[in-house]
């Protein structure tokens, strides 16, 4: 049986922040993957896969024509890039959280 | 009318490279090149370095990109826009203007756009729009706020005829909206052009994150001579319509999905993105590729501009230490863990620590740490340990006994590093619009 697949397998994603505000874009390669995309990443779906991190509010914008999700998560941050104590405190990394989610099949 | 604007980014953040900047500015036959180099972090930085030396509070590349591209720029009758003023536009001015005449540059004109300091304008009951309470909750010494400023601070210098626009905090897409405004004629009320070149400002603010920078992931997102990457060029026509390229010979790709991952970066709303210029509306823009590296992008459009202004607020934040000890081989990840113990032991146990802490384990968990558990086992780990405190001391201590372990910890840890940087913490703020005046200065060289 082959491992799981994961959405890093169908979509690329890019993350930016705005004070503790985080938004990650993400993409489908082939627009035939899209809709699976927005069944698998539902604004629930990616709160309720890092209740630690993404405490706050997740709202998800749909950009259909281009095959793209983009996901605003408040209180995201830790605090923002002049406060949190994260390596990565722009927190850049996190479009990878959400591209190593697996595709439930 | 079919006249196109050929703009070039020559920095997309503070430390952007500057070798593809001079590549820009020799061949790339612009008519502006723009370096935009600050963001909330570089903003701190700025009123940072200007709290420790009052001369400073520029941007530090600031005398490399002028050296660098000015004569060039010149020839080509390229002018250069730019916010490496930072916290400190009138020093970076004046830097450039002295770069200028060591050049033999003489007559070039160099305007210093001011305004975006709104520090008196902001009290002890400034409430923040992104966290709760006000600035007198915050409990630490505010060391500036700039508003961001837009197409209107920078346009009268252009109009002047300025070679070279030095400003501070101007939101990002402006600093290439304003030359389209400006040779176009556009009306400041032309919600629909503004919202179109807000999204070509938007699109080429961060450089190469829409040449193939930023965006490759080996067997997945392959991009061409990565090391090579060159900047991006906006060809812009009246109507607000662009195609993004790069110069022919460069490394790195134009390409939908680097326009796309572009386009949502740092956007909230698709179709309400706020800048000080207009409510700019992506949510139906349509990217096409119509040649190699080349990508026509269509469809933004726009509403009127909001009525009040994002205003950074800056605090002494007072410092950040960070620390680390590595730890490699058999049961390397239980004697890193068995470290980061013994660490977080001694710093609860002194009296008064009163800094954040957080110690990863990097190799196992790190950047992810707060939000899933650790997956597979590693055997080289390397310990981190960051503090924040307003003491000084809290922080020195800390990196005193993470060094310590190299003697005092477990078996054979290696490799401390350790450092303590000065920090400014922001937050956010709006200010009514009217309340704001940019002016700008032109100097000569």
């Amino acid at each position: 049986m082959s491992p799981p697949r994961r959405i890093h397998d169908i979509a690329h994603a890019r993350a930016g922040d705005k004070g503790n505000t985080s938004n990650i874009s993400v993409w489908a390669y082939d627009p035939s993957d899209y809709p699976l995309l927005k069944r698998q990443l539902t604004a629930a779906r990616v709160k309720r896969a890092f209740p630690g991190l993404f405490t706050g509010k997740v709202t998800r914008y749909e950009v259909d024509h281009l095959h793209g999700l983009n996901f605003v998560l408040l209180d995201a941050l830790e605090g923002g890039v002049n406060t949190s104590l994260n390596l990565d405190s722009h927190g850049k990394s996190f479009s990878y959280l959400i591209l190593g989610l697996p595709i439930e099949e | 009318m079919t006249e196109t604007i050929r703009i070039g980014c020559g920095a997309g953040f503070s430390s952007d490279r500057l070798g593809p900047a001079v590549d820009l500015a020799q061949r790339g036959a612009l008519e502006y090149l723009v370096f935009e180099c600050i963001g909330e972090r570089t903003m701190a930085f700025g009123h940072r370095d200007r709290m420790l030396d009052a001369t400073r509070g520029y941007n530090p590349q600031l005398g490399a990109r002028m050296r660098a591209v000015l004569a060039h720029c010149r020839a080509n009758g390229t002018r250069i826009i730019t916010n490496m003023g930072v916290a400190n536009p009138r020093a970076a001015a004046a830097l450039t203007v002295s770069i200028a005449r060591e050049l033999g540059l003489n007559g070039l004109k160099v305007a210093c756009v001011e305004g975006d300091d709104v520090g008196a304008l902001v009290g002890p009951d400034t409430a923040f729009m992104d966290h709760p309470g006000a600035v007198k909750d915050v409990g630490l010494r505010m060391v500036g706020a700039n508003v961001y400023l837009g197409i209107e601070a920078l346009l009268p210098a252009l109009e002047a005829g300025a070679d070279v626009v030095v400003a501070g905090r101007i939101a990002d897409p402006s600093l290439f909206l304003a030359p389209l405004a400006h040779r176009f004629g556009w009306a400041a009320d032309d919600w629909t052009a503004l919202g179109r070149g807000t999204l070509a400002g938007h699109l080429m603010e961060c450089g190469m994150q829409i040449t193939g920078g930023y965006f490759a992931d080996p067997g997945f997102k392959d991009v061409p001579r990565l090391a090579d990457c060159g900047f991006p060029i906006a060809e812009v026509g009246f109507d607000g319509g662009f195609v993004i390229t790069k110069l022919d010979d460069t490394g790195g790709c134009v390409t939908p999905a680097t326009v796309k991952e572009q386009l949502l970066y740092e956007v909230h709303d698709p179709a309400s993105y706020l800048t000080p210029d207009v409510t700019a509306d992506f949510s139906r823009v349509a990217v096409e590729p119509i040649g190699p590296d080349r990508v026509r992008v269509t469809g933004a459009s726009g509403r009127a501009r909001p009525e009040m202004l994002k205003v950074t607020v800056g605090f002494d934040g007072g410092f950040l230490g960070e620390s680390g000890i590595s730890y490699a081989g058999p049961n390397a990840q239980a004697r890193a863990e068995l470290a980061a113990d013994v660490v977080r032991q001694r710093l609860t146990r002194r009296n008064g620590f009163g800094g954040d802490l957080r110690v990863d384990l990097i190799g196992l968990n790190s950047l992810h740490a707060t939000a899933r558990a650790a997956g597979a086992r590693s055997d080289d780990i390397r310990l981190r340990v960051a503090v924040r405190s307003a003491q000084r001391d809290d922080v020195d201590f800390m990196l005193w006994e993470v060094e310590s372990l190299l003697c005092c910890g477990p078996a054979g840890g290696g490799g401390y590093r350790g450092q303590v940087t000065p920090c400014v913490v922001t937050h956010s703020t709006l200010i009514a619009r009217d309340l704001v005046k940019p002016t700008f200065e032109m100097f000569v060289a």
